[in-house]
């Protein structure tokens, strides 16, 4: 149960990300979540995207590195408290977490995160065991 | 495999008995029929009855570009324009270009020195060769094609730029061999891979790159991205052309036809003459021009030149791959670089393609070296720490290489500018004026 991630190198030069959700956008590709880390240099755009597959495609037509990532996402209930329990299985497991992201779902009182880790299966089983819900593409 | 074995096997008697008789020979005929030269040596003192032995190519003042300009354009011809039946010219990009004019004799011994480099190389006569540097007035294109045509191999003159089209044709026709600048022929690989080529659809082997330096970085990179063999060949228009040097199958220098092209290593900054072996600036005396002949030109090039004979046979000096111009050498906070220095860290680096874009800056007095270099490998996005690490590691050997630091940039695949001649990957702009902010 994982999804797929959009991982896209930019230069820190003024108009790369209006270039690329305008690629997105043009392509009729929704945008569910976005998350950037960056130094002064460069950034690498992270994506949870409706087509991961295309995505990745017009953007590399256009120039872009592209790579696809799989990682974990999981849906959690929004309120306080919520994150942490999920991050707790996580910490007791001894899995690392390298980033995260959240975003809220179309449904009410739901909060989606995406979750790098190491390795992946063990995450969801850990997870899964503290009942947890971990999500597929189609879910989000 | 010889094109002309005896001269090029002579042992080094023979080769400076001809190369005494023959600059004798050039000393006066420059004192006869050009006025500059005639004026030049008289005032130094170096009439012909003065050169008694090759070492009397010292007495001699040197010749510049700035002499040839000075000159344009046709000042330093020694034969009257009938005789005059091709003229070239350089890419003068700044002022006025260098004019140079060959005779039917100067033609037909450019195609044979050509062809020595190019059977030296490799290249034979059942070989397809596609010409891939710009027509016209440049000598690379028309040097290598008549060289080519010489030896019987099936000359295809696409020219550069159009490169699609060049790809294709190199596709249909079968092409063996490939004469382009090393970048070109790396830009080539990168547009045959995206119109869906691998190497294997070309019966591609051999590649013949000069016009601007490569190291053995670059040239592992292009003979892995098409499945050659790569020599590179050395020459400028005002010498000639391509013709004046190039490598042998061994590969360990550059074989210069030295019964025509008489070397000398100088100190760039005193103009001594140095020791057999030393490395410094290149000077060459042309020994059987006869339209536009040369005393003593600085190429401005660095090299040095190794006189042992080659396992190959031939007994020519080999000089080394040029590591730099005089000109294009940077001082970067007192140190000198070479862009070469550069390119030989960046090609062949895994993660990054080989273009690359040197940009010096200043900051108040201070001199800034920044690297632009192509992210390609993908997979490095997985984790941040990777790219860093990357940068990182560029970063520590251009240390090592320079014992400077430069600021690493990665850039996007393909922002930086591809060049179909000569590559132009230094951008200085440490005398520009500062925009108003």
């Amino acid at each position: 149960m994982v999804v797929k991630q959009l991982s896209v190198f930019i230069e820190n030069k003024s108009g790369r990300l209006v270039q690329i959700t305008e690629i997105l956008g043009k392509n009729q590709i929704d945008i569910r979540a976005v998350s950037i880390a960056d130094t002064t240099s460069f950034g690498i755009l992270r994506l949870i995207v409706d087509d991961p597959d295309r995505a990745k495609m017009v953007l590399r037509e256009a120039g872009f590195t592209v790579s696809i990532t799989e990682v974990i996402a999981i849906s959690i209930e929004d309120e306080p408290g919520g994150l942490s329990k999920a991050l707790r299985v996580l910490s007791d497991a001894q899995i690392s977490v390298e980033y995260m992201y959240a975003f809220l779902s179309r449904e009410d009182k739901t909060a989606y995160v995406i979750f790098r880790v190491e390795d992946n299966d063990e995450a969801v089983q850990a997870l899964r065991k503290a009942g947890i819900v971990c999500l597929s593409s189609e879910d989000i | 495999m010889f094109w002309q074995k005896d001269l090029e096997t002579m042992d080094r008697a023979s080769i400076e008995k001809i190369q005494l008789e023959r600059l004798q020979r050039i000393v006066k005929y420059c004192y006869d029929n050009v006025p500059f030269y005639h004026e030049r040596l008289e005032k130094a003192g170096a009439t012909p009855d003065k050169i008694k032995c090759l070492q009397d190519v010292e007495r001699i003042p040197f010749t510049t570009k700035e002499d040839i300009r000075d000159n344009y354009p046709f000042g330093l011809f020694a034969v009257p324009m009938k005789k005059v039946v091709r003229i070239h010219a350089s890419s003068g990009t700044t002022g006025k270009p260098t004019v140079v004019g060959y005779t039917k004799n100067d033609l037909d011994m450019w195609s044979d020195l050509m062809a020595r480099l190019i059977v030296a190389a490799g290249g034979r006569e059942d070989d397809i060769a596609q010409v891939a540097f710009g027509y016209g007035l440049f000598t690379g294109a028309l040097g290598l094609h008549y060289g080519l045509e010489r030896i019987g191999a099936t000359v295809v003159p696409t020219s550069s730029g159009n490169t699609e089209k060049n790809i294709m044709l190199m596709h249909d026709f079968g092409t063996t061999t490939l004469i382009s600048t090393p970048s070109y022929a790396l830009y080539m690989a990168e547009v045959a891979r995206d119109m869906g080529y691998k190497k294997e659809d070309f019966k591609m082997r051999l590649g013949l790159f000069g016009s601007e330096g490569s190291t053995v970085e670059m040239r592992n990179a292009i003979e892995d991205a098409w499945g050659i063999f790569a020599t590179d060949n050395y020459g400028m228009s005002e010498l000639m052309g391509p013709g004046v040097s190039g490598e042998c199958e061994r590969r360990e220098g550059l074989h210069i036809n030295e019964d025509y092209f008489l070397p000398e290593i100088i100190d760039p900054h005193t103009g001594e003459t140095k020791a057999k072996g030393d490395t410094g600036e290149l000077v060459i005396t042309t020994l059987g021009k006869e339209a536009f002949p040369l005393l003593r030109y600085r190429t401005k090039d660095i090299t040095r030149i190794n006189y042992e004979p080659c396992e190959c046979g031939r007994t020519f000096a080999r000089m080394e791959k040029v590591m730099g111009r005089t000109d294009d050498m940077l001082k970067i906070r007192g140190v000198n670089v070479f862009p070469t220095q550069i390119e030989s860290v960046i090609v062949g680096m895994k993660g990054i393609s080989p273009n690359y874009q040197i940009v010096v800056t200043r900051e108040g007095f201070m001199d800034k070296l920044e690297i632009n270099v192509e992210l390609v490998d993908e997979t490095l996005l997985e984790r941040f720490a990777e790219l860093e690490n990357l940068q990182h590691t560029i970063k520590e050997k251009l240390r090592s290489v320079l014992g400077l630091d430069a600021k690493v940039n990665l850039v996007q695949p393909k922002q930086l500018e591809r060049f179909a001649g000569k590559a132009k990957r230094v951008i200085d702009l440490r005398n520009q004026p500062k925009e108003e902010k």
